[in-house]
Parts: C-alpha cells; structure tokens; sequence
C-alpha cells in the first residue's frame, strides 16, 4: 500500500530543525531567510506530491536549491560557529569548520554526505546530478578541507 | 538547531500570506475540555471533541496542506458561549457534506439556543418526517458541534441519548444555555 502524503504541519514539524541546521552550516548568519523560503517552496508543490517516499531528501534538494541560489548570488559566507549536535563522523567534525571554503556544489555534497549520511543516490537528486557526480563532488570537497586543514595546521 | 519560535511564527505568517494553506487549525481550551478547531478561506470547518490524528482527518477532506496556526475568531466566539455571552455564532462555515445531511444541519442551526427538539421533529422540517434514525446518524458525525446545536436534539421522550464528546459535556451545554431537561 503506497503510503499517504501526511499532512503538511507533520512534514514541517518533523524536518524544519534538521533543515535549519543544514542551511547553517551551508549559509551561516543568513540560513534563516533560506529556510523560510525553503519551506514555502515546499509548500508550493506540496499539493503535487505524487508519493510521500523520500520526503527528507525531497526538502534536502529544495534546500540546496535555496543556499546554491544564494551562494551564487554571494559566494563565500561567513561560516556558522554554532555548535553542530549531529555530526556522526570525527573526520567531517574535525573539518567541518573549513566548509566555507569550499565551492557550493562541493560544500553541498560534503555537507549533506557526512553532516547527514545521506545515501549518493540522494544527494544526486539533492544536486540535481549523477550519482557518480555527486560522489566526485563530495570526494573532492573533502580531498580540498584536508589540503586547507594541513596548511592550516 | 532548534527552530526558534520567532522564526516558526513568521514562516506560519508568510504561508498564511501568501494563500498557500488548505486548511488550518488549532486548539481551543474550553470548559468542556481542549477543542480541535478548524478553517478554511471560506469558514469555520470542523470543531473536534477528539483531538488525535485530526489532521490526518482534515488532509483527507480539504488538502494536505494543513497547518497549525490561531483561529483567534473562532475563539473569542467560542470564549464568549462559555462564558453565557453569546447565543448564536457570527462564523461562516465551511461545510462540506452530502445534500440530506446538509439539509438536516440546516434547520438544526435554526434550533434556538436553551431549547430542545426531537430527532423526529428535526427530521420533520428537513422533510423526511421518518428519518429519525438517519438524522440520529447526521447528528452523530456533526462536523461542527456547539456552533451546529446537535447537543439541543434529545429523544421522543426527553432522554439526552448519545454525543460525540460524551452525555456529561451534553449536559454540561444544556445546562449552560439553561435548557429546560426533562
């Protein structure tokens, strides 16, 4: 039985936490514009859904679309020194910081890789790529935070 | 990163702005205990003695895109009953149910505030004077009980039978509305 689309207020409240934190860590200071717009976003297609599969990555990807826009518009932001409750590798931990560093695509990747353990399949979606794009570009984001974490250290 | 309250505000302020909400919702403390109240653009569409999986309820019948956000029109009027202040409701209501139903919540609306009617007399001026039981059954799924008086419709021989919140709250609004019982 194909699952039910949940009502939107179930949608919001599950993700908007997690998507905040990923918007920071992408935008820092001007996540919470991101975030609001992503969500509207959302909002606006919410009545197409065709499938309630894969809704987290499906915000994910909104996401990204929203923090690439502004990256864009204005590379290299200030990077977020919140502290980041959800890391689940010590590597990405001890390189986190140096994100900003990184061109958009990459930075999404490695961020939405290590930050979230989302699978390349979905953040192949996320970035509107290949899987084998989207594992290319994290591989190279990370290989660029240890170049600037050596001469940094 | 916690989602700040400010920020939940706005975000809920914006979607409302721009049109983007089928439906939304809240909840409303009462004396007959917590309500679940909700509108679309076009009125008063639901009150709920039950307040579990109600979204759900409401995505089914009106969209999904379902929000939680005050209905503060709704409130002060429904404040305002409790508090004996108020006999009939100014809300416009959204009602979305089959013709005979319709009908019959039709002439219930018109049932004064502080008196009572029989299923058979409610069925009567609907126009289907033997349709007592069906008009039990309407009663019973009232998708806007207290502002569509269901509790105001008692048995044949004055017996209070059945509600959706239960006969104590039954009670509890004839008593408010200082119903004759008999």
């Amino acid at each position: 039985m194909q699952a039910e689309i949940p009502p939107f207020e179930r949608f919001y409240v599950e993700h908007r936490d997690e998507v905040l934190g990923y918007l920071r860590r992408l935008l820092g200071q001007r996540a919470e514009d991101a975030w609001q717009e992503t969500f509207l976003r959302a909002l606006r297609a919410y009545d197409r859904l065709q499938h309630a599969r894969n809704l987290r990555s499906w915000v994910f990807t909104i996401a990204t679309n929203v923090a690439m826009d502004e990256l864009r518009v204005k590379p290299q932001p200030p990077v977020d020194e919140a502290p980041v409750s959800e890391i689940r590798r010590d590597a990405f931990r001890e390189l986190e910081h140096l994100t900003g560093d990184l061109p958009p695509t990459e930075r999404a990747a490695v961020v939405l890789r290590y930050g979230y353990d989302l699978p390349y399949a979905q953040i192949a979606d996320a970035l509107g790529s290949s899987e084998d794009a989207a594992r290319a570009a994290a591989s190279s984001g990370v290989r660029r935070l240890r170049r600037t974490h050596e001469r940094h250290a | 990163m916690n989602v700040t309250p400010d920020l939940d505000h706005r975000f809920r302020e914006a979607a409302l702005r721009e049109g983007l909400i089928d439906v939304r919702y809240d909840i409303v403390e009462s004396p007959v205990g917590d309500l679940f109240v909700a509108a679309t653009d076009r009125g008063l569409a639901r009150i709920s003695y039950r307040l579990e999986g109600m979204e759900e309820t409401l995505a089914r019948t009106f969209g999904s895109r379902v929000l939680r956000s005050p209905l503060d029109e709704v409130r002060r009027e429904l404040d305002e009953y409790f508090a004996g202040e108020r006999k009939v409701f100014d809300l416009p209501l959204d009602l979305r149910v089959a013709p005979f139903p319709a009908g019959v919540l039709a002439e219930l609306a018109h049932v004064p505030y502080g008196q009572t009617e029989t299923y058979g007399a409610l069925a009567a001026k609907a126009g289907r004077p033997r349709a007592a039981r069906a008009v039990g059954t309407v009663m019973n799924r009232n998708p806007i009980p207290i502002v569509l008086p269901c509790h105001r419709i008692v048995g044949a021989n004055g017996s209070l039978t059945g509600y959706a919140g239960g006969l104590d709250v039954k009670l509890q609004l004839l008593q408010l509305e200082g119903a004759m019982l008999a």
